[in-house]
């Protein structure tokens, strides 16, 4: 087996090994590292399969952006060492009979299709080309969503500090 | 990487999918709920990223759209993180059974 292979089949095991902790760990401080192990472990999966700007901007924004921001809010909302209950049995039987099926169904139908590629072109996800796509002006570009983007996650952000800003007690 | 067939990273997505939803249905802390989201999403990029390579690999659409999810969560998380300390500060707690005031 060569070393791609490998190494992706390695890291594919460490991304649901720990997808796994976090969704059953107690203690939410370590379900958030464990999350923050996970995402890591995607962007490596991105670097293996050749997408280094993927890989770049998973680890900006999740592991540098994301991640931060919930063990912030862990600190700020949770007593530390405190672990959550564990959920109801009833629900948790319910829920892995829903997972198990859905994911037993999805696994047995990709294991009976049959992908067909739409050219044998070499991937070239540069950089130069993934800037030409989002902010030129040809009209197959994507300039449009982009800046569409760019302005909800504006109104997003200042949405947030709207919500979680300390109401200031009432003068008088 | 060409070692490896484009049904094996779509299994890999997948079981990750469905971990995400696992912990979505059986957590009730908002922080935890919100983190089951995160996989759930990461499980949707890697999809895009992989038919993309593997299926169409002339032009990088499917890239670009990983990257305006990857945005779209960014917002989705610091919009909900701030609504869970809201919720906190009314209610000293941030698991979802306790959020019914809207309830009576």
């Amino acid at each position: 087996m060569e070393t791609s292979a490998l190494s992706f089949y390695l890291i594919s095991a460490f991304i649901l090994i720990t997808g796994l902790l976090t969704v059953f760990t107690k203690k939410l401080f370590r379900a958030a590292i464990w999350l923050l192990s996970s995402l890591i472990g995607i962007a490596a999966l991105y670097f293996v399969m050749e997408v280094d700007f993927a890989a770049a901007v998973q680890i900006i924004v999740y592991v540098g952006g994301i991640v931060v921001l919930i063990i912030f809010s862990i600190f700020l909302t949770n007593n530390e060492g405190v672990s959550m209950p564990a959920p109801l049995s009833k629900r948790k039987i319910f829920s892995a009979i829903a997972v198990l099926c859905g994911a037993g169904y999805t696994v047995m139908l990709l294991d009976q299709h049959v992908w067909m590629a739409h050219s044998a072109n070499a991937y070239d996800p540069s950089v130069k080309k993934i800037g030409y796509l989002l902010v030129s002006n040809s009209p197959d570009s994507y300039v449009l969503p982009f800046e569409v983007v760019s302005i909800l996650l504006l109104a997003a952000m200042i949405g947030a500090i709207v919500i979680a800003i300390k109401a200031r007690p009432e003068e008088k | 990487m060409s070692g490896v067939p484009l049904t094996h990273i779509i299994i890999v997505s997948s079981l990750l999918f469905f971990i995400g939803a696992y912990g979505f249905l059986t957590r009730r802390n908002l922080i935890a709920m919100l983190m089951s989201v995160e996989l759930m999403l990461n499980s949707v990029n890697i999809n895009f990223i992989a038919f993309n390579k593997y299926l169409f690999p002339d032009n990088l659409d499917g890239l670009v759209y990983t990257i305006f999810i990857i945005a779209i969560a960014a917002a989705e998380a610091a919009v909900a993180i701030a609504i869970i300390i809201n919720l906190f500060r009314n209610t000293r707690s941030i698991d979802a059974e306790d959020a019914d005031q809207l309830k009576n």
